[in-house]
C-alpha cells in the first residue's frame, strides 16, 4: 500500500525497510525470456530461448562468451546485459594480461555484484535491469553464480530466470542431485529437457534455442544446430504429432501441463513486454 | 663571427625536478642469485652480502623471501628496490588471502605480476634496479623463471643474474640434468657459489640455500663454503708477469 510513495528513487527506504526501485529492476529480469544454467563438477551449460521482436528480425543475443573458462547468460534489459558482459570480459582479460592466469569466476562474480550494488546506493543511478547466470572455472572446478539487479549473488547446481521459469525451475528440482556427476552429453539433454518446460507446449525447434558449454579443457563455445536438433530427436519422438506423441512419449509433459496454471498470467503478458527487453 | 648559444631544454629547471625522483644508479647491491629445478621443487643459493660500490658493507642480507605459499623470490642489484618489490608483493598476497576462496597465486602468477611491474617501470625510465628469480611449486608443478629491470623475463630449468649467468650457468649447462635429488641439487649449487666466491669481487663467503617443494619454503641458515688458497701458483703470482703486482 505504501508502494507508490517510496518509489520514486532508489535511495528512498519504505517503512518496512524495502528499496521498491530494486525490487523494480528484479521484475524487469522476470520479463525477460527464460535463461537457463546448470553444472557438473566439470561442465557448466547454458541455454536460452532465442525470442526475436517480429517474424522480420533476427533474435537477440542472450549468451555472451566472457573468457575462455566463463560464460554469461542473461534475460531483462539485454542492453544492460551487453554492458555488464563487456565488463567482464575486461576484467577478465586485465587478469589474464597481468597474471598470465585465468580469472577465477568466484572472483568475477563478487567484482559484477560490487557494480550493482553502487546502482543501488547512488541517487542519480538505476539499478541494472538485467539477470546474469554467470558459469565459470576456477581451481576447485565448475561453479554457477546467478548475479541480481539486487548487486546479490548466489552460487547454484541448476538455476533458470525469466519469463516461464518456473517450469524449467521445476524440471530442474526433480533432476538437480544427480547433475554433479552428469556426464557431458547428459548435462546438455537436461538443459535442452529445461528449455522445453518454459515453451508451454510449443515444439522445440533448434531454431527456438541456444546452447553453450563450457568445462574442464572445453573452452566456451556454442552447439551448433545441428547438435542440439540430434539431441532434441532423441526425445521428441515425431516432431510434426504435437499433442498426442508428446504427452504419451515423456512424463515431463505433465509438468509442462500444470506449468501453464501457475504462469497465466506472465504467458499473457508476453504480447506487453516492452521491446527493449527480450 | 658569431654563433647563437641554442637553447636546449628550455624547461631544464622543471625537468630536473621531476628527474631527480627517478633511480640513476643503484647504491647498495646483491650479487648473483643461482637457482636449478630439482626432484621436488626449486633450489636456490645466494650470499648474504650488501656492496656499497666496492666497499663489502653488509654481511647479513637476506636476498631471497618466501612469497605467499607457493613461491620464492630471490633477488640481486639494489637492495632497497628488492625490499620496495617485497612490499608489492605484499599486498598482493594479503589481498589475494582475503578473497579466502581457495584459489590462490601461484608462482607463474607472480612471476607475471612482477614481470608487469618490472617493464611498466623500465617505460617510465624510473627502474627498479634488480634482476629477480622466482621460483615455486604449485599442484606438483615446478616454476623458475627470471625478471630483468628491464622487462626481459623468461623461464628455465636454471637460472643465474649478474656474474652467475658468466660462472655459473656454464657449469649447470654442463651438470644440470632432471630430477636431481635434493643432495645432488645442493653440491651443483655450491659447486656454483664456490666459483662465484673465487672469482666475483663482491660476492662473500656466508650463503644461504632455500628451498622449495609442494610443502613450503625453507631458508636454510646461513654458512660458509671451505676455500683453499694454497695453489702453488698463489705462492709467487707474478712469476710468469715481470712487472705485475
Amino acid at each position: 500500500m505504501f508502494r507508490n510513495q517510496y518509489d520514486t528513487d532508489v535511495t528512498t527506504w519504505s517503512p518496512t525497510g524495502r528499496l521498491f526501485q530494486v525490487e523494480y529492476a528484479m521484475e524487469a529480469v522476470k520479463q525477460g525470456s527464460a535463461a537457463i544454467g546448470l553444472r557438473s563438477r566439470s561442465h557448466v551449460v547454458l541455454a536460452c530461448v532465442n525470442k526475436a521482436q517480429s517474424e522480420l528480425s533476427s533474435h537477440q543475443r542472450k549468451i555472451f562468451k566472457v573468457d575462455d573458462h566463463i560464460g554469461v547468460a542473461i534475460a531483462g534489459l539485454t542492453a544492460d546485459g551487453r554492458v555488464l558482459s563487456r565488463y567482464m570480459r575486461s576484467e577478465s582479460i586485465n587478469h589474464s594480461f597481468t597474471y598470465e592466469s585465468p580469472l577465477p569466476v568466484g572472483r568475477l562474480v563478487v567484482h559484477l555484484a560490487d557494480k550493482a550494488q553502487v546502482c543501488t546506493q547512488r541517487s542519480w543511478k538505476r539499478p541494472y535491469g538485467v539477470g546474469l547466470l554467470v558459469g565459470g572455472l576456477d581451481e576447485s572446478g565448475a561453479h554457477l553464480y546467478y548475479n541480481c539487479p539486487s548487486g546479490n549473488y548466489f552460487e547454484y547446481q541448476a538455476f533458470a530466470i525469466g519469463s516461464r521459469s518456473q517450469a524449467a525451475k521445476t524440471y530442474l528440482e526433480r533432476r538437480f542431485e544427480s547433475f554433479g556427476d552428469s556426464s557431458r552429453e547428459d548435462l546438455i539433454k537436461d538443459a535442452i529437457l529445461a528449455v522445453r518446460e518454459t515453451l508451454q507446449g510449443e515444439t522445440l525447434k533448434s531454431s527456438l534455442c541456444t546452447v553453450a558449454i563450457l568445462g574442464v579443457d572445453e573452452p566456451f563455445h556454442f552447439l551448433d544446430q545441428e547438435a542440439i536438433q540430434k539431441v532434441i530427436d532423441t526425445f521428441e519422438k515425431v516432431p510434426e504429432e504435437e499433442e498426442g506423441e508428446d504427452e504419451a512419449g515423456e512424463g515431463e509433459a505433465e509438468a509442462a501441463a500444470a506449468a501453464p496454471a501457475e504462469q497465466g498470467g506472465a504467458g499473457a503478458g508476453d504480447q506487453d513486454v516492452a521491446p527493449m527487453e527480450m | 663571427m658569431t654563433f647563437t648559444i641554442p637553447i636546449e631544454n628550455g624547461d631544464a629547471v622543471k625537468i630536473a625536478e621531476a628527474e631527480s625522483q627517478r633511480t640513476l644508479y643503484p647504491y647498495v647491491t646483491g650479487t648473483s642469485i643461482v637457482a636449478i629445478k630439482y626432484k621436488d621443487g626449486v633450489l636456490m643459493a645466494s650470499d648474504m652480502g650488501g656492496s656499497y660500490g666496492s666497499t663489502l658493507r653488509y654481511k647479513n642480507i637476506e636476498r631471497m623471501k618466501a612469497i605467499g605459499k607457493h613461491s620464492l623470490l630471490g633477488a640481486s642489484g639494489e637492495i632497497s628496490d628488492f625490499q620496495e618489490i617485497l612490499r608489492y608483493l605484499d599486498e598482493l598476497t594479503l589481498n589475494d588471502n582475503m578473497w579466502d576462496d581457495g584459489n590462490s597465486l601461484g608462482p607463474k602468477e607472480i612471476h607475471n605480476y612482477l614481470t608487469r611491474v618490472m617493464y611498466n617501470r623500465r617505460n617510465k625510465f624510473n627502474p627498479l634496479w634488480n634482476t629477480l628469480v622466482l621460483g615455486g611449486v604449485k599442484n606438483g608443478k615446478s616454476y623458475l623463471g627470471m625478471v630483468s629491470m628491464i622487462g626481459v623475463s623468461f623461464e628455465d630449468d636454471h637460472v643465474a643474474t649478474g656474474f652467475g649467468n658468466h660462472l655459473a650457468r656454464p657449469i649447470l649447462r654442463d651438470e644440470w640434468h632432471a630430477d636431481l635429488s635434493f643432495e645432488d641439487g645442493v653440491k651443483l649449487l655450491e659447486k656454483c657459489m664456490r666459483v662465484l666466491l673465487y672469482r666475483d669481487r663482491s660476492a662473500i663467503n656466508k650463503l644461504q640455500i632455500a628451498k622449495i617443494t609442494e610443502e613450503g619454503v625453507t631458508v636454510s641458515q646461513p654458512y660458509s663454503l671451505k676455500t683453499f688458497w694454497e695453489y702453488s701458483s698463489f705462492h709467487n703470482p707474478t712469476a710468469s708477469a715481470e712487472g705485475s703486482w
